[in-house]
């Protein structure tokens, strides 16, 4: 293996090393950049979690109905097997399950604490219904439940779900917002810092245009600093962002938004965009800063 | 090598030189000397492409500088070298890789041009201060560093600010014999200063002129030395 003088003489980079490394403006970049690349993340995250919410109400909920029958004791069991057969003879209707006491009791759980005596409770009789690809036809089930069972309420839970969905669509639409802003806040940071590098070294500039340099040669140097600079830190605030994102409580199997924040399967490759679009973004803004300040330059 | 023809230069309406017409034939020394605020490193600016010229013509290694495009002037600059009194160096880069930022900034292979490098450092006499940085070494080191940088584009001609201006007798003499052993090479040079004692000591070594520049006027000083 041989060493190559030029890496001895000006180690890993050499051309980089025209740009001095000190100055505020070098660490702030990096840590804007980590900043907005932890915002990014953490607001994509939510995104995608927002996204399955929605996916939710909108699909599964969509195929799926509760029938509840409020009657009392023999009364109670004819109606429920009347609701059956209406449900389980209807076209479209995949399955229709009672759900029995226990599932009740876990379900009301939460809202009731375990110690209730839910059995002095006047609790409905409650039906599951799934429905197949096609579903049915939501208003003429209504009408024979209504002649066979008519203690049987229908709720195919049209009445909640339409402004939960339309809430979590703004939701999605405003974190999406959110990460235009985020890249629209880094852009700026990075011009900023071009301009401030550039204009704290006009010196070396100066100097580097009397020994033969290019404007575009200098301002390679400049852009690749700063580029990597805001790169290396949006790496790191992806990292720690994935590891806030693993460390948050996290229940998928509730569908809650709080409860599912977090990334799953394919969702894990998403973040990795993060910095490749921060390093892009701060390519093309440093590029353009640097080239109006050379300009500008005598 | 470098020719002014009533080349005048003005800040705004405030003129610096007026009208100035001299010939430097390739491989001369010339001294230029004068008043301070004569208009010399105005002079030496435009001989370096530095500043273009408000009024005339100025031809630089046979070019009309005034019709060169950005990218021939890039190249035109790493063909002459310059040495200024307050030499700019970047000071975050060793001597060594300060001597060798022209070749960097040329695009040259530095591997090539070790040994080039190497002999620099020892012509200027700072082979054992290669590795410290400007701003740790003295001031006669610190032109001595600005000449060997200069010349390491193996340019065609040297421009030198007052050279001397911030050393002492012994290390300007130094700095002068390094100029002198590159004129003997065949590279033209041209050297602003106001020290007197400083032209009179190249008598006999090299044939030099002197030109005087006053009130925006340039003239052929005296006796070719």
């Amino acid at each position: 293996m041989s060493l190559n003088p030029m890496v001895l003489l000006f180690g890993e980079s050499v051309s980089d090393q025209i740009v001095p490394p000190r100055g505020n403006a070098a660490w702030l970049t990096g840590l804007a950049s980590g900043a907005m690349a932890f915002i990014a993340v953490f607001a994509l995250t939510l995104s995608l979690a927002v996204g399955r919410l929605a996916d939710y109400w909108s699909l599964d909920l969509a195929r799926t109905a509760t029938v509840q029958i409020v009657a009392e004791g023999e009364d109670l069991t004819a109606q429920s097997e009347a609701a059956l057969r209406v449900l389980r003879t209807s076209p479209g209707v995949a399955s229709a399950e009672i759900i029995d006491k226990s599932e009740q009791l876990a379900l009301l759980e939460p809202w009731l604490g375990s110690n209730l005596p839910v059995d002095t409770l006047p609790i409905p009789l409650m039906i599951d219904v799934r429905y197949n690809a096609d579903g049915p036809d939501v208003d003429s089930l209504k009408l024979r439940l209504s002649a066979e069972a008519p203690g049987a309420n229908f709720d195919n839970h049209s009445q909640w779900r339409a402004p939960v969905l339309e809430a979590s669509q703004r939701l999605r639409l405003l974190v999406a917002l959110s990460l235009a802003l985020t890249a629209v806040i880094t852009v700026i940071i990075v011009v900023l810092s071009a301009n401030n590098a550039l204009a704290s070294n006009q010196n070396i500039i100066r100097t580097l245009r009397l020994l033969g340099a290019r404007d575009s040669y200098i301002a390679g140097a400049f852009v690749r600093r700063i580029t990597m600079r805001s790169t290396i830190g949006a790496v790191l605030g992806m990292v720690l962002a994935m590891i806030a994102v693993v460390s948050f409580p996290s229940q998928p199997e509730a569908n809650g938004l709080l409860s599912g924040m977090t990334l799953s399967g394919a969702d894990w490759i998403y973040p990795i965009f993060v910095p490749i679009l921060v390093g892009v973004s701060a390519f093309a803004a440093s590029r353009l800063a640097a080239r109006y300040q050379l300009h500008s330059v005598t | 090598m470098i020719s002014l023809n009533n080349a005048g230069f003005s800040y705004g309406d405030r003129a610096i030189l007026k009208d100035v017409n001299q010939e430097l034939a390739p491989g001369s020394f010339h001294f230029l000397t004068g008043p301070s605020g004569a208009g010399k490193t105005t002079l030496l600016k435009m001989c370096y492409l530095s500043l273009m010229p408000n009024s005339g013509a100025l031809e630089v290694l046979g070019q009309d500088v005034t019709k060169l495009s950005r990218e021939q002037i890039t190249q035109m600059r790493r063909r002459i070298g310059v040495v200024h009194q307050d030499c700019q160096f970047l000071n975050h880069l060793s001597i060594r890789q300060n001597i060798a930022l022209p070749l960097l900034v040329a695009g040259k292979n530095i591997e090539d041009n070790m040994d080039n490098l190497e002999d620099l450092l020892s012509w200027v006499d700072l082979s054992h201060r290669a590795d410290a940085f400007p701003e740790e070494i003295s001031g006669g080191e610190r032109q001595r560093l600005a000449l060997a940088r200069a010349v390491i584009m193996d340019p065609d001609m040297i421009v030198a600010d007052e050279p001397t201006g911030n050393v002492d007798w012994e290390m300007g003499q130094r700095v002068l014999t390094l100029l002198v052993e590159l004129n003997k090479m065949g590279k033209t040079i041209l050297l602003a200063t106001h020290d007197l004692n400083l032209i009179r000591s190249i008598k006999g070594r090299v044939p030099a002129s002197v030109l005087r520049l006053k009130a925006g006027q340039l003239s052929l000083a005296g006796a070719k030395l």
